[in-house]
């Protein structure tokens, strides 16, 4: 690759140096002198049409628009003078002309552009006394989309996204002068896999999203970055949930999470997610299991955390004492996080267990840009930590009373392997041990389930399918009596007399990179809000 | 020579001693006869001056009025902070559109909105419950400045607040909009049965 030439310019007095090629917006940004901008976005072309970008440029008798010019040799910039200022204020007036009032209702408020700029940079009394252009409000343009065509400043942003990145070109600005608006091409409907993306690039409240609508102000969110658990390639998310839940319990029905947003990795998923992520956010709050649960002859009990933790403690130690631990399996998962595999790992093999799987759930599309047939996140992670995959083993050997004692953490083994193996397995067993978040099949034939924390109420580390170690953290504080797994263990190892204890997902993580090769060389501190690459 | 902290002393320890009363003083019977008079005085002039406002003398000197409440209430003045209602529109439906202003703006948080869809898109935002914990509510009138639309106001120059619990303190959508049809709630009941909260 030839080395890139280098040119330096002014900006705003600051000398900055860029790559031959850079925009003058890309110097500004680096020359920690930010440009106002709506139509530019980094991860699609470059349009040039809402021309709120404008800089002075010495040399130039007009403004330029800062998105679309080159920098060049010397060039001195001014982002801050009196007519850059009036120009920006001017655009901005045009770009409001037929922008209806409708912050009060619009899902966008709070994080509107517009209503930033017109802070940073309005401030004018209108001079428009004509009547606002009418266009088509509240239009459902596919299943989680909602499009107000009045609210759009024809940035055209969807419009590129959709022929860009999606490559389903369902967006279309139709019409000419003050009444082009924007909308789907006839026939068609916004339902591509990656339609969520829109609302998230859309600068105002043109384009919102069906999902969150209503839902909760923005300002009410707070906001945690994480990792999407969806599938494996872990695209890098922030987690928006309503932080004033304390007071505010009528907010969507008192749920927690609100929605997630992508957050930027150049290496992972860029600036993108699929709306299978997007929307995949809802077992976190629906369905969870609240308590420990012990089912005996159909009947169902809720029961403190000692009596589960004395219970399965018990068991362990009569097979002990048997030297009979060869009749106990366990099924990981790959739902969980390297800290929760690598503490699971260490109890059971100190203990004496050999029969330690992990399980993928069922694996589901895939395509080329974002999403991976594996629909869990760490995967990678426990084959890195030297876990063997496959559940179906353990199952046939309770089938066959070659098991006493099985535990089962998160996945549905039912939905994998058909329901009558599982209970099969379950009526061979002496106990059945599901370790998990949400209620489902399996966990209704466990003879005892013990809740655990979804992934936005742990810290922790995914691994991705390329190998890259990526953090996700505590959103929330766990539902009801959940308890993350590492604490679990720590718990049980306690009453087992095995001299391990866990204190917290760090210390366990540093322990991992000391023990395990792939891992060595990590740390939260590497790992960062980035990620950082297992070794080969 | 004292110190300056002895002076101070000094000088409180003075201002707490009361002064000797005189023999006069403490027959106490020109206490009683001033106090006869005072009140006397009041009757006789309000008397005199009633049944003179009755036949039409001196209206307009004041007498001493007293106001039957509850069954007679006192003209309060109409930009008085009182009990809160919901405008409005011209065909019966809320003027509010949810957009939660006065629910955030609270400093009581004693506001509660759930939205939801209007059929008109040009409204597009209505709400589907609207509850006020009374209870709570400081009365400092935030709501009426932050509302956008004029929905909300303080002024049914209703301010009595009565119940058998803090529960039963709440108003919700329906009274909101037509203040008096019923004098007080229990709280929705979604308010009342969370999921269960997180605990450490």
């Amino acid at each position: 690759m030839p080395e890139p030439k280098y040119i330096s310019l002014t900006v705003d007095g600051k000398t900055v140096t860029v790559p031959e090629g850079t925009t003058v917006l890309q110097a500004c940004e680096k020359a920690q002198s930010p440009v106002p901008f709506y139509c530019y976005h980094p991860g699609l072309s470059i349009a040039g049409n809402c021309r709120i970008c404008l800089v002075e440029i010495a040399g130039t008798p007009k403004l330029q628009i800062a998105c679309y010019t080159r920098a060049a040799e010397g060039m001195v910039v001014n982002t801050t003078s009196d007519n850059t200022l009036n120009g920006r204020r001017d655009v901005l007036e045009f770009l409001l002309i037929n922008h209806p009032l409708d912050c009060p209702v619009c899902d966008q408020a709070g994080e509107c552009w517009l209503q930033d700029y017109y802070m940073q940079h309005g401030l004018y009394d209108p001079k428009f006394d004509e009547q606002k252009i009418k266009k088509p409000k509240a239009v459902p343009i596919g299943p989680t989309v909602m499009l107000d065509a009045e609210r759009c400043i024809l940035c055209s942003r969807c419009v590129r996204f959709t022929d860009e990145i999606s490559k389903t070109g369902e967006f279309g600005i139709f019409n000419r002068g003050d009444h082009s608006e924007i909308g789907v091409h006839p026939g068609k409907t916004l339902d591509n896999k990656y339609s969520g993306n829109v609302v998230d690039i859309c600068p105002v409240g043109a384009l919102t999203d069906r999902d969150f609508r209503f839902k909760c102000r923005v300002w009410y969110l707070g906001s945690t970055n994480s990792v999407c658990p969806g599938c494996s390639r872990g695209c890098n998310t922030q987690i928006h949930y309503n932080r004033e839940r304390d007071w505010r319990p009528h907010i969507a029905n008192g749920e927690r999470v609100m929605r997630l947003k992508p957050r930027y990795n150049p290496d992972v998923n860029q600036w993108w997610m699929c709306d299978e992520g997007r929307y995949g956010y809802h077992f976190i709050d629906e369905n969870r299991l609240t308590q420990v649960q012990f089912r005996r002859n159909g009947a169902v009990q809720q029961k403190p955390w000692e009596e589960g933790l004395e219970l399965i403690a018990g068991t362990l130690k009569q097979l002990r004492d048997a030297k009979a631990l060869d009749q106990a399996g366990v099924i990981l998962s790959s739902h969980m996080t390297n800290e929760n595999l690598y503490a699971s790992r260490k109890f059971f093999t100190t203990l004496g267990v050999k029969q330690l799987v992990f399980q993928r759930p069922k694996s589901g599309s895939s395509d080329t840009f974002l999403i991976q047939a594996d629909k869990s996140p760490n995967a990678r992670g426990a084959q890195a930590l030297g876990i063997a995959e496959g559940a179906e083993a353990l199952l046939d050997l309770a089938a066959k009373k070659a098991l006493r004692v099985l535990f089962v953490f998160v996945q549905d083994l039912t939905e994998l392997f058909g329901p009558s193996r599982v209970q099969e397995a379950a009526r061979q067993l002496e106990l059945l041990v599901f370790v998990g978040t949400n209620m489902n099949p399996t966990s209704q034939l466990a003879h005892v389930a013990l809740p655990s924390a979804v992934y936005a109420e742990q810290d922790g580390t995914f691994t991705n399918f390329e190998g890259r170690v990526q953090r996700i953290n505590a959103a929330l504080t766990p539902w009801g009596e959940a308890k993350p797994e590492w604490q679990v263990f720590s718990e049980l190892a306690d009453k087992l007399n095995l001299g391990l204890a866990f204190a917290d997902p760090q210390t366990i993580f540093t322990e991992l990179a000391k023990t395990e090769k792939p891992f060595q060389g990590l740390s939260y501190q590497l790992i960062s809000d980035q990620g950082a690459l297992l070794k080969k | 020579m004292s110190t300056l902290s002895e002076q101070l002393l000094h000088r409180i320890r003075d201002a707490h001693k009361r002064r000797e009363m005189t023999w006069w003083e403490r027959t106490y019977l020109p206490a009683i006869a001033q106090g006869l008079w005072l009140t006397s005085r009041h009757f006789w002039r309000n008397l005199f001056l009633h049944i003179a406002h009755r036949v039409g003398l001196f209206r307009d000197v004041p007498a001493a009025v007293t106001i039957q409440y509850p069954d007679q209430q006192r003209q309060m003045a109409p930009r008085l902070r009182t009990r809160h209602r919901l405008t409005k529109r011209a065909d019966g439906t809320p003027r509010c559109v949810a957009c939660m202003m006065c629910e955030t703006v609270c400093p009581a948080r004693c506001i509660y909105i759930v939205a939801g869809e209007h059929p008109d898109p040009n409204v597009e935002k209505v709400p589907k419950s609207f509850d006020i914990d009374l209870g709570k509510c400081v009365y400092c009138g935030y709501c009426v400045e932050a509302c956008p639309e004029d929905a909300i106001r303080m002024d049914t120059q209703r301010h009595d607040i009565a119940a058998y619990s803090r529960d039963g303190m709440w108003l919700d959508i329906k009274e909101l909009l037509n203040p008096g049809s019923k004098q007080f709630g229990e709280p929705p009941e979604k308010f009342v049965q969370l999921p269960p909260p997180p605990s450490r």
